[in-house]
């Protein structure tokens, strides 16, 4: 049961997923990633990973530890080097990595990423204003940079009293609108969030979840939302892809694909979901029966 | 962020947590470096000047400590050798400091065959002792004291260069830096910004201690003639020149230097040390 | 009877305005599982850790905490040692950071019952590869070291080492946050034989309501080191009587419920540096009206549901106009 049955995969091996039904299908696309492979000495982290995202849509990623989902995210980002593959951003591709200042701040400006743990992706030693003017500073020399701090603050709802803050002195939820503003302050297509509400608090993540809705709203940046959490999954995504080992078992509408899971892992995830009602030990033998 | 600073088994021992020594330690310092910048206003007598009838007097009004073998006013000649004794290891410790930080961050930055490359040519200056290392330059190029400070320096760089290497490799797996990246920042800048300032007062309290040991590696210098010329006072050369005052019964002229060459380097220790510390302390 | 009952405990640290654990009564009884949930903060892995005397430096303590009718407060450091090793057990939230990663699984399980309980090397080994078996992993494993093992195998030998000395009470602190979804419902499913097995009692800690409600008898909710709801946990899910749990409810991204925005909860709890006057979630609350600002409600039973009880001015008003899902 490795091969997965696609829902409209054009052929074996590829996970594209189809423009989303009922919308607009000539959305264009801002990020295609096409046949990725990644191997970690014999491991397959990634194994012809592909997929899509629309301009404005909302992908996420979800599979547990050891499925490759954040190893894609990185190559993604460009954090890490597939072995094979080819990420294009506005059919301009990432993968190949030219030198040079402009080639880094372009390629900054296509993808940006927040992290899962709001408590190590900011410099203890920095205030909230000056990481934001910094990163404007590099792509934005000649803004009003007192005026665009001011307003990317607002728009993650913190306040000028956050500016001059350390990192120390916030909530991990605060923290975490920290760095959605600064990803949001290099004006990015597409931002990646690896796990980006795990560490938090239930009613904190609430919160951020609104928020990186509104944001979605009001600037049409493209989302892909890595995951293990299926009910954030339902709640921020348009469209899904599973995977397990480095293979995407199933793709296509959020929606759908929670409603009538197709592949027995899909199901297996859902049913792991904690409920009134559960029962763990069907999960576990299913799990094993995998 | 844990830090081991680098110790000579000797000095290791003393370690204190109470605060009245680090206090003591600090203002003794404080005094010493006083001492050395205002030398020339507070020196009651030219510390050259030769005064052969009152040769090895003790102590008495007009010279507080007493004078040595050639009727030198040792209060004089210990105050302006603070400034001898000082300015090498200040030498020894800013270059060190310097060459120490950029080996050790670009070999940890970049990693790879340059790593190899600089952390093997370090750890074969460790294989080789300093003293020696500063007698060959001495006697290539004879007396000053720029020779010996360049030769300790060098051999003091893989103290530094070990210590910010293994501190910068911790700190690069901190997602904040790769967060950096992802923003576009070249990593010379995410270095120069945000990594070197992060490691800072861990790599300067290793110098502080430094700072001790290279005073006494240079007081043995200019104890064995090797350095400092002749007739600059120096704490080093106090302590030779006091030698024939022991034999004639007369200490004081070899025994202040002394005192105040040990007093100064475990001052120094303590400082470095504790400042360690409390780095250590507030990034957990 | 009951394995674990705490009445009126209070813990005060220095250098905070208001006690971390204002007043907490919380009950186990043998063989039933409770959940205590709350979010970081609230004081619910302080309680748990209460339970086996491992109070932070300079703690300050009132009322009584006791496991199997013994004040764990006012024992001895030697009494203190014999519950750990004996009554009670903990298992951690990240197994592989509780295991010494340098020594055999087998060093590990055997360790404090041949130091502690003095048993001899090979019945602590058969006791072990037991216990193992109880967990569902082999004897082989006693000879494998922790880096071996995947998260939920590590976790499993974390159950058994809690096992080694028959305790009557388990604490489980976050036991399944660090693992995957699927792997997740093993250790529970495990937890869960346990219990019917070797009759101990369960306490659960963990911030997942849903986890909370799926496997446990009775929930307990945490807020600013207040215990604001109990009750049967199908009930309590259902029908929340503190704001705060339907609100917690409301703001969990869930599975059944309509995709869009989340009912999140604003502001967020109270530090530790604020004294509190009056209901701790007074500020963030929908209903609260001038009286919770001035005294805090204590925590008494729901009319017409006597297992269930509540610390609110205004639990009969709880549910109304809120988007129930």
């Amino acid at each position: 049961m490795r091969e997965a049955p696609m829902e409209a995969g054009p052929g074996p091996g590829t996970g594209t997923v189809t423009s989303p039904k009922g919308e607009p299908s000539m959305r264009k696309t801002v990020l295609e990633v096409l046949g990725l492979h990644r191997a970690y000495g014999s491991v397959q982290a990634v194994d012809d990973v592909s997929f899509t995202l629309a301009e404005g849509g909302s992908l996420g990623i979800v599979g547990e530890s050891g499925s490759g989902k954040t190893t894609t995210a990185r190559i993604v980002v460009g954090l890490e080097s597939a072995d094979s593959g080819r990420v294009l951003v506005h059919r301009r591709d990432r993968t190949e990595h030219r030198r040079g200042r402009a080639h880094r701040l372009a390629r900054a400006r296509e993808v940006q990423m927040v992290f899962q743990d709001p408590y190590l992706s900011l410099d203890p030693r920095t205030p909230v204003g000056a990481v934001l003017r910094e990163t404007l500073r590099l792509h934005f020399p000649d803004g009003d940079h007192d005026r665009r701090i001011a307003e990317l603050l607002e728009q993650v709802g913190l306040g000028t009293r956050e500016a001059a803050a350390l990192p120390r002195q916030l909530s991990g939820g605060q923290r975490q609108r920290v760095a959605i503003a600064r990803a949001l302050a290099v004006q990015p297509a597409v931002l990646v969030l690896d796990e980006a509400v795990a560490a938090l608090d239930v009613s904190v993540q609430a919160q951020i979840l609104n928020l990186l809705a509104d944001i979605r709203d009001e600037t049409g940046i493209g989302y892909l939302f890595i995951t293990h959490d299926l009910g954030v999954v339902r709640c921020v995504t348009d469209e899904v892809i599973v995977m397990r080992r480095g293979k995407i078992v199933e793709s296509g509408r959020t929606a759908e694909v929670l409603a009538r899971p197709r592949h027995p892992y899909t199901r297996l995830l859902l049913d792991s979901v904690p409920r009134p009602g559960w029962d763990p030990r069907g999960i576990a033998e299913a799990r094993r029966a995998l | 962020m844990t830090a081991t600073l680098l110790r000579r088994p000797g000095l290791a021992r003393i370690r204190t947590t109470r605060a009245p020594l680090q206090r003591l330690c600090l203002g003794f310092v404080a005094l010493v470096v006083l001492a050395a910048l205002l030398a020339p206003w507070l020196a009651p007598y030219d510390p050259n000047a030769v005064d052969l009838g009152n040769a090895l007097a003790g102590p008495s009004a007009d010279h507080l400590l007493g004078v040595d073998a050639s009727g030198r006013d040792t209060l004089s000649r210990l105050l302006t050798g603070a400034r001898t004794s000082l300015l090498g290891p200040l030498g020894v410790v800013a270059f060190s400091t310097l060459a120490g930080v950029a080996v050790g961050v670009a070999a940890a930055w970049r990693g790879g065959w340059l790593d190899s490359v600089l952390s093997r040519s370090t750890e074969l200056v460790f294989a080789f002792p300093g003293m020696l290392l500063a007698i060959l330059i001495v006697s290539v190029y004879g007396e000053g004291l720029l020779a010996p400070v360049i030769a300790l320096a060098i051999a003091y760089l893989p103290y530094v260069s070990r210590l910010t290497r293994s501190l910068v490799l911790a700190e690069r797996r901190r997602p904040y830096v790769e967060a950096y990246q992802v923003q576009g920042h070249s990593g010379l800048q995410i270095c120069l910004r945000h990594v070197v300032p992060g490691i800072a007062p861990v790599v300067l309290a290793q110098s502080t201690v430094n700072f001790g040991y290279a005073l006494i590696d240079l007081a043995g210098l200019s104890f064995l003639g090797l350095g400092v010329p002749a007739l600059t006072p120096d704490w080093g050369r106090m302590v030779f020149d006091g030698q024939s005052a022991i034999q004639h019964g007369y200490p004081l002229s070899a025994i202040l230097p002394c005192a105040a060459i040990v007093l100064t380097v475990v001052a120094f220790n303590v400082v470095g040390e504790r400042w360690a510390d409390q780095v250590a302390r507030r990034d957990r | 009877m009951t394995t674990l009952d705490i009445q009126a405990y209070r813990l005060s640290l220095p250098d905070t305005a208001r006690p971390v654990l204002a007043g907490v009564d919380l009950t186990v009884g043998a063989r039933e599982t409770v959940a205590l949930v709350g979010e970081s903060g609230s004081g619910k892995s302080l309680t748990s850790r209460s339970v086996l005397g491992l109070l932070p430096a300079g703690a300050r303590t009132e009322g009584t905490v006791r496991v199997n009718g013994e004040d764990v407060l006012t024992m001895a450091p030697e009494q203190l040692r014999r519950l750990r090793t004996s009554s009670a057990a903990m298992i951690f939230q990240d197994p592989r950071a509780a295991i010494n990663p340098l020594r055999r699984i087998g060093d590990f399980l055997t360790e404090s019952v041949r130091l502690n309980a003095g048993a001899a090397p090979a019945a602590a080994t058969a006791r072990a590869a037991e216990m193992l078996e109880a967990v569902g992993l082999t004897a082989a494993a006693l000879r494998q070291y922790p880096g071996e093992l995947s998260g939920g195998m590590l976790q499993r030998v974390m159950i058994a080492a809690a096992l080694m000395g028959d305790p009557a009470l388990i604490l489980a602190d976050e036991p399944t946050t660090a693992l995957d979804v699927t792997t997740q419902a093993e250790v529970v499913a495990l937890l869960g034989d346990l219990r019917t097995r070797f009759g101990t009692g369960l306490l659960f800690v963990t911030h997942d309501l849903g986890l909370a409600a799926a496997i446990s008898d009775r929930v307990y909710v945490m807020y600013a080191g207040r215990i604001a709801e109990t009750g049967p946990a199908e009930a309590l899910f259902d029908r929340p009587r503190h704001p705060y749990t339907a609100a917690l409810l409301n703001s969990t991204p869930r599975l059944e419920a309509p995709a869009g925005r989340l009912a999140a909860i604003e502001g967020r709890p109270p530090s530790l540096q604020e004294e509190l006057v009056g209901c701790p979630f007074a500020p963030r609350c929908p209903l609260a009206t001038f009286l919770c600002s001035q005294q805090a409600p204590a925590l008494l039973p729901v009319a017409g549901e006597p297992a269930r009880r509540v610390a609110c001015h205004h639990s009969d008003r709880t549910g109304e106009g809120s988007v129930h899902a």
